[in-house]
């Protein structure tokens, strides 16, 4: 799909001891629907394994889902882990229910981008948005 | 049909089964130590004297139809294996490589540098098994590596078993080097996706084409019919038949292999080891039905100072009843003369300790394991490699077992223990013994007559 000749790889997964597998699910198959390659790693996920199948795969985007509100603590880290793997320049999104209760989004957004996170979304953004952002990020028509 | 003479030239020694094919039964064996130095030949008829006196006593004429070999001379079929991530492609070319019975020297994994070339160099393997990049994956590291290949100063065939979309250019850097490279389907071609046999099978063929002559075996071996496979693949070979049954002779299922040598342990399990109970998430590599791994450090002979260090560390040594000053000696005498076989009472109990010994800590390596992660409202399980909690039979081979005192005992130390319930051994399984070392005479057979060899199996293999 870049320049219209290869699929967009994308390493998919739900970060750190979370279980809630019905939304890594859903985006699985929607991104699939939409021309991409999907590797879902699936839930219970560590950094590391983000970042292994990112490397095999030669992906060009890493989407992390934290639904149970402690993807603060999760996600410290992960771009560092990445430089340190020699894939430092990979866009990492991030998106789902990043903090416990109902924060102000600015501030969370901040927070995430501050550990380098490329994007990071509220609770209830839908799949359809996180498509469009592929594909403005990545030159896609 | 007639009689069957089946030959093994392995690292030590050089066994000889024959084998009655139309009662089907086992007439004999023996074994001389291998003399690979000067003509494997020599051994080979000395023990093949003996074997002959053996069988003529029993009043039946020695005249041998069928002469099949395999054969773990000149230190087996010696494998380095390459892929990308260590627990993905590296870990699935070591795989593809223990399964294809052969020795993996060493495993490397990402950009192969100039120093690593210059190893290989050293360890001289017989094959090198080129992955990397799941297919359509990364690129640029397995191109990079076969680079570095292509500078080899040794001749050594290499399997490309890696990334189909960098295989062209890649077999074109290593014939313009004239290195000789065979181009096979990836063995990890999705990430959840593992694909092992076409590269096992081709490793095999080349063993047969190349690395057999190149170890100079074959020259003068031609009234047998040649060298089949590596040792080791005749062992898995005949394990898989025995699990597995033929189209009309029923195997026995799930099964579990254990074979306690002099310089190795290697454990085998043919079980697909999916969880038995609920409540685990899967993790990792996915499994092959055939696994095998061999621990180089666990052996009862050459490997047998490296061996009491483990247990150490490992803190097996506890329950030992022997005073650890004397045992240090003994062991340190036993690695040193690698074929001593024990006599005496003492060293009888030696040989023992050091099986069990091997036989715990390889198994414990081999079973998948699980880890507890706490999470916010239960604990969840979470495996990672095979579960083999319900594996039903558990098979001892090998010197270390066969000839130990009480093999029972030995491979008794591979069950489940509810002190390390994290670790997924078998709970309650039967034992089987190989008590005539016929395995790998089996898995000569099984290429020729699967049918009869399951039913020698059957016949020859004894529980305890
Ligand atoms: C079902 C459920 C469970 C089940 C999960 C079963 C399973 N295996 O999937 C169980 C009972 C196990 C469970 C447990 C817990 N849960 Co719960 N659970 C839910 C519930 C009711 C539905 C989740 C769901 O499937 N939604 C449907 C899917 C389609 O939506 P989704 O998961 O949100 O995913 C979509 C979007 O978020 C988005 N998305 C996801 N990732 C990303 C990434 C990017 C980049 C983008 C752009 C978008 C995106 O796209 C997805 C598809 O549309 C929600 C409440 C709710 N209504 O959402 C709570 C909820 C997620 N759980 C919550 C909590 C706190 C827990 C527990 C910690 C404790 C508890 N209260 O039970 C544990 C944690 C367990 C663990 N280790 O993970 C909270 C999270 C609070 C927070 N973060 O602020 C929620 C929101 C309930 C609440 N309001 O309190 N839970």
């Amino acid at each position: 799909m870049i320049a219209g000749k290869r699929k967009l790889k994308i390493v998919l997964g739900v970060i750190g001891s979370d279980v809630h597998a019905v939304g890594n699910k859903i985006l699985e198959n929607v991104l699939t629907e939409e021309g991409f390659k999907v590797i879902n790693i699936g839930v219970l996920s560590p950094q590391e394994d983000f970042i292994n199948a990112a490397i095999e795969t030669a992906a060009d985007l890493i989407v992390v889902s934290s639904l149970y509100g402690h993807g603060e603590i999760d996600c410290r880290g992960m771009r560092e882990k990445c430089i340190e793997a020699g894939i430092g320049d990979m866009q990492l999104y991030v998106g789902g229910n990043l903090v416990v209760g109902k924060k102000d989004f600015t501030e969370v957004k901040k927070i995430f981008e501050e550990m380098g996170f490329n994007r990071a979304y509220p609770p209830g953004t839908s799949p359809q948005q996180l498509i469009d952002d592929i594909k403005k990020d990545f030159n896609i028509k | 049909m007639g009689i069957a003479l089946l030959v093994d030239f392995g690292s030590t020694f050089t066994k000889l089964v024959a084998i009655d094919l139309e009662k089907e039964i086992f007439l004999g064996s023996s074994y001389y130590p291998t003399t690979v130095e000067t003509d494997v030949m020599i051994g080979f008829k000395k023990a093949l004297n003996e074997l002959n006196k053996k069988i003529s006593k029993k009043n039946i004429d020695i005249d041998y139809d069928l002469k099949l070999a395999c054969s773990s001379a000149a230190g087996g079929l010696k494998i380095v294996a390459v892929g990308l991530v260590p627990l993905l492609t590296s870990q699935a070319a070591k795989i593809a490589a223990l399964g294809a019975g052969g020795k993996v020297l060493k495993v490397y994994s990402y950009k192969l540098t100039a120093d690593e070339r210059d190893e290989i160099e050293i360890l001289k393997p017989d094959l090198i098994l080129l992955s990397g990049g799941t297919d359509g994956g990364n690129e640029k590291v397995i191109i990079h590596n076969a680079k570095v290949l292509s500078q080899l100063k040794i001749d050594v065939p290499i399997v490309y078993a890696g990334n189909k979309c960098s295989a062209t250019i890649a077999k074109r850097i290593l014939k313009e080097n004239k290195k000789s490279v065979s181009i096979i389907e990836n063995i990890l071609p999705e990430l959840n996706y593992l694909n092992i046999e076409p590269a096992k099978e081709l490793i095999r063929k080349l063993f047969l084409s190349n690395i057999i002559k190149a170890k100079g075996l074959s020259k003068r071996m031609d009234f047998l019919s040649s060298v089949l496979m590596p040792t080791p693949s005749a062992v898995l070979k005949a394990g898989q038949l025995l699990a597995k049954g033929t189209d009309n002779e029923e195997g026995i299922g799930d099964l579990m292999l254990i074979d306690v040598g002099g310089a190795t342990t290697d454990v085998c399990s043919y079980s697909l080891g999916l969880p038995g109970t609920g409540g685990f998430v899967v993790k990792g590599l996915p499994q092959p039905y055939m696994k095998r791994t061999v621990e180089g450090d666990l052996g009862i002979r050459f490997s047998a100072m490296n061996l009491l260090n483990t247990a150490k560390k490992e803190n097996f040594m506890k329950k030992c009843k022997i005073k650890l000053k004397d045992l240090d000696k003994k062991v340190e005498k036993l690695s040193r003369n690698i074929n001593f076989i024990a006599k005496d009472e003492k060293d009888i109990e030696v040989d023992k300790l050091l099986s069990a010994i091997s036989t715990k800590i390889a198994i414990n390596r081999h079973v998948g394991k699980f880890q507890t992660k706490y999470t916010p409202i239960s604990p969840v399980n979470i495996l990672y490699g095979k579960d083999l909690r319900d594996v039903p039979t558990v098979l001892g081979t090998g010197g270390g077992v066969i000839k130990a005192k009480n093999p029972k005992s030995i491979l008794e130390k591979s069950i489940f223990d509810e002190d390390e319930p994290y670790i997924l051994k078998p709970k309650s399984p039967k034992f089987l013994l190989d008590k005539y070392y016929i395995m790998f005479a089996v898995g000569l057979l099984a290429q020729k007559m699967p049918d009869l060899a399951l039913r020698l199996l059957k016949k020859h293999l004894i529980y305890i």
